[in-house]
């Protein structure tokens, strides 16, 4: 039971480092971006290419991992994104479609439709011996890291000047525009970072979730669950949903293998019928 | 409603030339292309399928990501019935119809509120969920291996009884003579008040709500149309291939029916039909090509697409002018 709880917890935290950055942009430019799963499965991939072809050890990949994404990241701003911000949803949701489908086609191209394996070194293997409650080495490794990057994005966020205007461009791109702040540089640089952020997601999550070429369509729906469910205007609010989504997904699958993803589904409908602008929306917030 | 609204309506809903050009090339293409009879036929269902998606997309101004859902609940429907209880496939079509009408009748509730991002996700969602429910209940659906075994009775024309035959002429007729009758139904529906004031509605929500007209209610009454003309396309698959599958609530299909009606063009009826035309002949070139590698080119022409601009994209004099 506390096993159960402990796996969804950090299944939680993994999916909120994947998806948080997809809150940022959709609640900052109000940008449908359904291919923030092919940045995920980016980081995925230079980590095990690197790990397995290359020799890197694990604790350095995560870092390339995260830059490696994150310079991808920018560089599909400035060219192919920023058109894309003044477009209508319909228009965005096809052109995010179109990146799906052509990150997923390519990557199977390189380097193959199987899944790929990550060798973890062996000081991350294993289970703690603590009785009763069996807690994977991995797992608490996964939950440590993400609660850190977790607090150093409330801290950025609530803290430093970056954090204050992303807040303002956030809550109002024109009146911060209109005060002065490069509000295109703004979303730059977080849209790098939260694709960098799930490229680092990507890397951790490679062992628990897999990783094959076909990622980006498979998590999609949960990203999406995450950021609908838990609203694009605080950090807690997509924290919350992630843990929410993370343990209710183990537990369900533990519980009542049938029903597989069902639970999910049902649950996130359940909850956009109630709060359709998501659990943690302000009231008047557009 | 006054004599000049009457008037207005009646010069909008004046049939077009090539409106009857196209109505005639319908029948045409039967007798004159015969050898492509298989070919044709899915072209025709894709684009029942994207008149479908046009009703709710063009018309209501809903983004669905999971119009398969209807698709594939008739496609299932259809084949559970003609297995199960009779194989007679008016009946069944009529079966799928109105399973795909029931499901929309639903699940219309769970689009009236929210924003883009919210109906995205519930029809996402409302998918994905048929999706898991076909693949668990392998007693009844088959799981994974699809439903197999479906084996469908003659067609009871007034020209005799006709069985579908091995070169889809049959099924190809049957196909056409539905995809006839729904556009001409859908086509008296978008020129009628009701049509226009979906219109209204997709413009400006509010202020349609402001002058009277009920919102929610024309959204479920369009949904459920829309769904029963889905539940119609998958059915016709469903029975003229004798097999139902995962396949059909796949993510894919709900995506390839959006590019398939972008690339016709949306809002005006006809564009599922030329967008179909277009998106299979180019799929049959490109796979036959590289058969593994289409979905990048898919993925290619839809950023191409909309980084031109899906309206200029369909006007092609347009490509060289300045941008205004």
């Amino acid at each position: 039971m506390l096993t159960l709880l402990f796996d969804g917890i950090a299944y939680g935290m993994l999916l909120f480092v994947l998806a948080v950055g997809l809150a940022v942009t959709l609640g900052l430019m109000n940008f449908i971006n359904l291919a923030h799963g092919a940045f995920a499965m980016a980081g995925g991939y230079i980590t095990v290419l690197l790990m397995n072809r290359l020799g890197v050890p694990f604790l350095v990949c995560l870092p390339i991992a995260f830059v490696g994404t994150a310079l991808l990241g920018a560089l599909l701003e400035r060219t192919l994104y920023r058109p894309m911000y003044t477009r209508p949803h319909l228009d965005q949701v096809l052109f995010s479609i179109g990146l799906v489908f052509m990150a997923i086609t390519a990557v199977d191209y390189l380097v193959g439709s199987m899944q790929q394996n990550i060798h973890l070194p062996d000081w991350l293997q294993g289970r703690l011996p603590i009785e009763a409650v069996g807690i994977g080495k991995y797992r608490l490794f996964i939950i440590v890291v993400c609660a850190a990057l977790t607090l150093a994005l409330q801290w950025t966020l609530s803290r430093t000047r970056f954090g204050s205007r992303l807040r303002a461009s956030v809550d109002d791109p024109r009146v911060a525009g209109g005060l002065g702040l490069d509000v295109n540089r703004i979303f730059l640089v977080t849209f790098a970072v939260g694709s960098g952020l799930a490229g680092l997601g990507g890397a951790l999550g490679a062992e628990i979730l897999g990783l094959d070429p076909t990622f980006p369509l498979k998590f999609m729906i949960y990203f999406l669950i995450v950021v609908a469910v838990g609203g694009t205007t605080t950090i807690t609010g997509p924290l919350v949903a992630a843990l929410v989504l993370g343990i209710a997904d183990v537990a369900g699958k533990y519980y009542v293998p049938k029903l597989g993803a069902f639970i999910v589904y049902s649950l996130m409908i359940v909850i956009l019928m109630l709060r359709p602008q998501g659990l943690f929306a302000r009231a008047g917030a557009r | 409603m006054s004599a000049g609204a009457s008037a207005a309506l009646a010069a909008r809903a004046r049939w077009r030339w090539w409106e009857l050009a196209l109505f005639a090339a319908l029948p045409l293409s039967w007798f004159l292309l015969p050898g492509q009879s298989l070919l044709l036929n899915e072209i025709a269902i894709v684009a029942l399928f994207a008149i479908s998606l046009d009703l709710v997309l063009g018309y209501a101004g809903i983004v669905s990501l999971g119009h398969a859902a209807f698709f594939g609940f008739g496609s299932y429907a259809a084949a559970l019935f003609a297995k199960n209880v009779m194989p007679d496939p008016l009946a069944g079509l009529g079966v799928a119809i109105g399973a795909a009408a029931l499901l929309g009748a639903v699940t219309s509730v769970l689009i009236l509120r929210g924003s883009d991002l919210t109906r995205l996700m519930v029809t996402l969602g409302v998918a994905s969920i048929l999706y898991e429910l076909a693949n668990r209940l392998d007693w009844l659906t088959g799981g994974a291996d699809g439903l197999q075994g479906v084996v469908m009775g003659p067609l009871v024309t007034p020209f005799g009884r006709l069985d579908f035959d091995l070169s889809g002429r049959v099924a190809y007729g049957y196909t056409l003579v539905v995809l006839a009758i729904v556009l001409f139904v859908a086509r008296r529906l978008v020129f009628s008040p009701f049509g226009v004031s979906l219109q209204a509605l997709r413009d400006n929500r509010l202020r349609a709500a402001s002058i009277g007209l009920s919102v929610p209610l024309r959204l479920v009454a369009v949904y459920t149309i829309a769904a029963a003309i889905a539940g119609a396309a998958g059915g016709l698959l469903a029975q003229t291939t004798g097999f139902a599958s995962l396949d059909v609530f796949d993510f894919h299909r709900s995506a390839e029916v959006l590019l398939v009606l972008v690339v016709g063009g949306t809002g005006y009826l006809y564009g599922g039909i030329f967008g179909a035309i277009v998106f299979k002949l180019l799929h049959d070139l490109v796979s036959s090509w590289t058969p593994q590698y289409w979905n990048f080119w898919l993925g290619l022409f839809l950023v191409v697409l909309v980084l031109l601009g899906r309206h200029r994209f369909i006007r092609p004099w347009t490509w060289f002018q300045r941008r205004r």
